[in-house]
């Protein structure tokens, strides 16, 4: 009930879900204020996805972001971390639907990645939009959840980022 | 205090580097997959990645450090699993990752919000 209260309160803030489908599906869905072309434009064009592919509270960049996004055509993200490289994520795009569906590869490791469907489902100005992974094998999502590494970031990231910000609350420095 | 969390943000970053070098590496997130189905010793590592015994030995030392694998000497045989972050409760990881996504995406508001602007004002302009 308070957490009802407090989402009529605050009626623009749209929450993220994120489930484990099955063994081998993590799927993140959540809507976002405006129409799927917009959407489609800011995942797409490199210098738009640098802007949010990284949350700007992480102490992480994005120095290199190719993407020739096309059928066939390659991505390539190079983060880094204190200006040292730190990781590299790349693939192919499989599947190419402007403002409504986008497939690629994640290959990073010898025995192939997940799978990355993003969809947009525009309704009334606001989009839907829902990130689906599929991964070869149980044991492929396992391992991707023991090392905190999914779609290229260690989370470890969001605790770093919550000591940084205990440490800004705790007064004047 | 300040000197405190000022520590435990320098342990932390010295463990975030630690695990991007561990993660860095196609080999290593090969033997991670590799040990999420069964438990391997470092020759049956060596074996199945193609390499070396040292080299496998050097691999294992990196995920050992950064607390992704843990090792253990029965006899002459050493045998690796999965380190304690392996066993992290899966609900935790979830929220965890949803937070991320959810960073992410209210970047992704500003970016969509000032593109929607933008388009405003440039459509006004193209009638003026």
């Amino acid at each position: 009930m308070d957490a009802a209260r407090k989402s009529e309160l605050t009626p623009m803030k749209n929450r993220a879900t994120v489930e484990r489908k099955s063994d081998r599906e993590i799927v993140v869905t959540r809507t976002i204020n405006g129409p799927a072309r917009l959407v489609f434009e800011a995942w797409t064009k490199p210098e738009l996805f640098k802007r949010w592919w990284v949350p700007k509270t992480m102490e992480l960049t994005l120095p290199t972001c190719e993407m020739d996004v096309r059928v066939g055509g390659k991505y390539r993200l190079v983060f880094a971390h204190g200006g040292k490289q730190v990781m590299e994520v790349f693939g192919s795009y499989l599947e190419v639907t402007p403002h409504s569906r986008l497939v690629w590869t994640n290959e990073e490791g010898d025995e192939g990645g997940a799978i990355s469907t993003l969809t947009l489902e525009e309704k009334a100005g606001k989009t839907l939009l829902v990130v689906h992974d599929l991964y070869p094998s149980k044991e492929a999502l396992d391992a991707a959840i023991a090392s905190g590494a999914t779609s290229g970031l260690p989370d470890q990231l969001e605790q770093l980022d919550e000591l940084v910000s205990q440490g800004d609350g705790v007064g004047p420095s | 205090m300040r000197y405190t969390l000022n520590h435990m943000v320098q342990s932390s970053r010295a463990r975030l580097d630690t695990s991007f070098a561990a993660l860095s590496d196609a080999t290593r997130r090969g033997v991670l997959e590799q040990l999420g189905r069964s438990d391997a010793s470092i020759t049956d590592l060596a074996e199945k990645f193609h390499m070396t015994l040292t080299g496998m030995k050097k691999h294992v030392g990196v995920l050992e450090q950064a607390g992704l694998v843990a090792t253990e000497k029965v006899g002459r045989v050493r045998t690796c699993r999965l380190g304690p972050r392996r066993l992290e409760d899966e609900t935790a990881w979830l929220e965890r990752y949803r937070r991320l996504w959810d960073a992410r995406f209210d970047e992704l508001d500003q970016v969509v919000e000032e593109l929607k602007r933008k388009e405003k004002t440039d459509g006004r302009s193209k009638k003026e």
